[in-house]
């Protein structure tokens, strides 16, 4: 399983290389910029797009859902609460004599500076993952309630509880059935925000589509979240260890302690770069798939592009589940190491 | 790169929008399920366990049943033993009862007959010694003056020559 995600890893970085490479050669001005294309669809915007199309006069048209933006602005303390549809297409706001505006790389600017504004709009990754949530609502909070009222679960139910039951058991396998019960729901909704998040990542069309999962913001605050837990529930034993590092030759404590200490901090780290690189890999590959057409113009490649598209996009379904399994086992697998005390291991 | 550099903005949603997912999943979705997951996983168990007691107190009772038919079995030749020794020993007592009473009987009627024998030879006895007295007297012709001396001189024969 490791060597197929390491595979995705390395596909996923060498991709966009390439195809940087390839854009470097471009000459033409007709040719597609992919690498914007693609940066544009892996990062994220003020308005969620629902479709595009090509007018008559060739200019491009789109449905945009218009969303909140939220920014506080460093420099003279005042807050800006608009909608999106205002600041878009080069519109700007102007605001106690500051010029906000919306730059090409749909960046929230203030009189053309991004540092000099703390942006926290509801962004189209936001507007997903607030649809995720409503989405896990649903799906848990409707199941646990068909359970309550069958006693045995029917139905979609029977799915529900079986993957509860199966993120169930990795809580109780990493850090043993007595100490799990207070991390079960810790890792459960990491297991399933996460699967459900992948998911909507990939489906190709309007609710869908956002790299939210594959966003560094994202990843990083699940494994700080994951490194609050480990460390604030640690029991003593974890600290000796970690600390002073019994068993080992006295000056070998001076390599060991901060090697431990290290170690501390990588391991929350692996957690973000492996979620963000394999699903933003995943993403770039389908993509590629799709732009090798654009870019070398012809629809003939397509025979070959969309079914290897194809096989990536039902790997990428693998892996959403995959990734999100890896990320709570390692995280039940940290915190398991962290709350054991003593030699019971 | 910017796709390396957290926007603290999402960082901020992520970050509240995990912890309110957290929240209300915990409580309208992990706590009760795995609560109801909890009870059945114990009512399952409990079942097994009551299962696995009834079994047990089944093979109990058949084990129980077994013995007690094997003692009522016992029992019951025992009683019929008893019963035939009883039947028997009555039969042996009655045999012998009947024996004795019979021996006694005969017994009985023996010496009743030997006494009426008895009697019978010393009434003869006297008869002939008093007929013998009598024939004598009238032979000799005169009575004999001591009639009773002879009479008993001729008992005296006659007890001397039993009958016999």
């Amino acid at each position: 399983m490791r060597i197929f995600a390491l595979i995705g890893v390395l596909i996923g970085l060498l991709m966009p290389v390439n195809l940087m490479a390839q854009d470097n050669n471009e000459t033409g001005e007709e040719r597609l910029n992919i690498k914007e294309l693609m940066f544009h669809h892996i990062g994220d915007s003020h308005h969620w797009n629902i479709f595009a199309w090509k007018g008559d006069g060739g200019e491009i048209k789109s449905i945009d859902i218009p969303l909140p933006v939220m920014a506080y602005n460093k420099q003279n303390g005042d807050f800006l609460f608009a909608m999106s549809s205002s600041l878009s297409e080069g519109q700007t706001i102007e605001k106690n004599g500051c010029r906000y505006g919306i730059n090409a790389h749909e960046k929230l600017e203030v009189n053309g500076s991004t540092d000099a504004i703390f942006d926290f709009s509801l962004t189209r990754n936001v507007a997903s993952m607030l649809m995720s949530v409503a989405l896990l609502m649903l799906i848990f909070v409707g199941a646990t309630r068909s359970i309550r009222k069958t006693k045995v679960p029917r139905g979609g139910a029977v799915i529900v509880e079986e993957l509860v039951l199966f993120a169930k058991e990795i809580a109780d396998d990493q850090i043993g059935k007595k100490k799990s019960a207070k991390f079960t729901p810790f890792l459960l909704t990491l297991f399933f925000f996460i699967w459900i998040n992948n998911i909507i990542g990939l489906v190709p069309f309007f609710p869908g589509g956002t790299n939210l999962s594959g966003n560094i913001a994202f990843t990083s605050i699940l494994a700080i979240f994951t490194f609050i837990v480990t460390h604030v529930f640690a029991s003593k034993h974890y600290w000796v260890h970690t600390l002073t590092v019994p068993g080992v030759p006295f000056i070998m404590k001076f390599i060991m302690v901060p090697l431990e200490i290290v170690t501390m901090f990588t391991r929350p780290f692996t957690l973000l770069i492996r979620l963000f690189a394999n699903i933003t890999g995943g993403h770039i590959i389908v993509l590629s798939m799709f732009s090798i057409i654009f870019y070398l113009q012809t629809y003939m490649i397509s025979i070959a592009s969309v079914p290897l598209a194809f096989v990536v996009f039902v790997l990428e379904l693998i892996f959403g589940a995959l990734q999100a399994y890896i990320f709570t086992v390692l995280s039940a697998l940290y915190i398991g190491l962290a709350v054991a005390d003593g030699h019971d291991e | 790169m910017d796709l390396l550099s957290p926007e603290p903005g999402l960082v901020i949603w992520s970050g509240l929008t995990f912890l309110a997912v957290l929240a209300l999943l915990t409580k309208f979705a992990w706590k009760p399920q795995l609560g109801m997951i909890k009870e059945r996983e114990d009512e399952i168990e409990g079942s097994l366990e009551k299962a696995k007691q009834a079994q047990q107190e089944y093979a109990r009772l058949e084990a129980e049943k077994k013995l007690m038919a094997e003692e009522s079995r016992k029992e019951r030749d025992q009683l019929l033993k008893e019963t035939k020794e009883k039947v028997q020993m009555m039969l042996d007592e009655a045999r012998a009862q009947a024996l004795t009473e019979g021996n006694k009987l005969l017994a009985e009627a023996r010496s009743q007959i030997e006494k009426e024998k008895a009697a019978a030879l010393t009434e003869l006895r006297e008869q002939v010694a008093s007929l013998s007295v009598e024939i004598a007297g009238k032979l000799i012709g005169d009575s004999l003056s001591a009639a009773d001396k002879q009479k008993e001189l001729i008992d005296k024969y006659l007890q001397e020559s039993n009958f016999n």
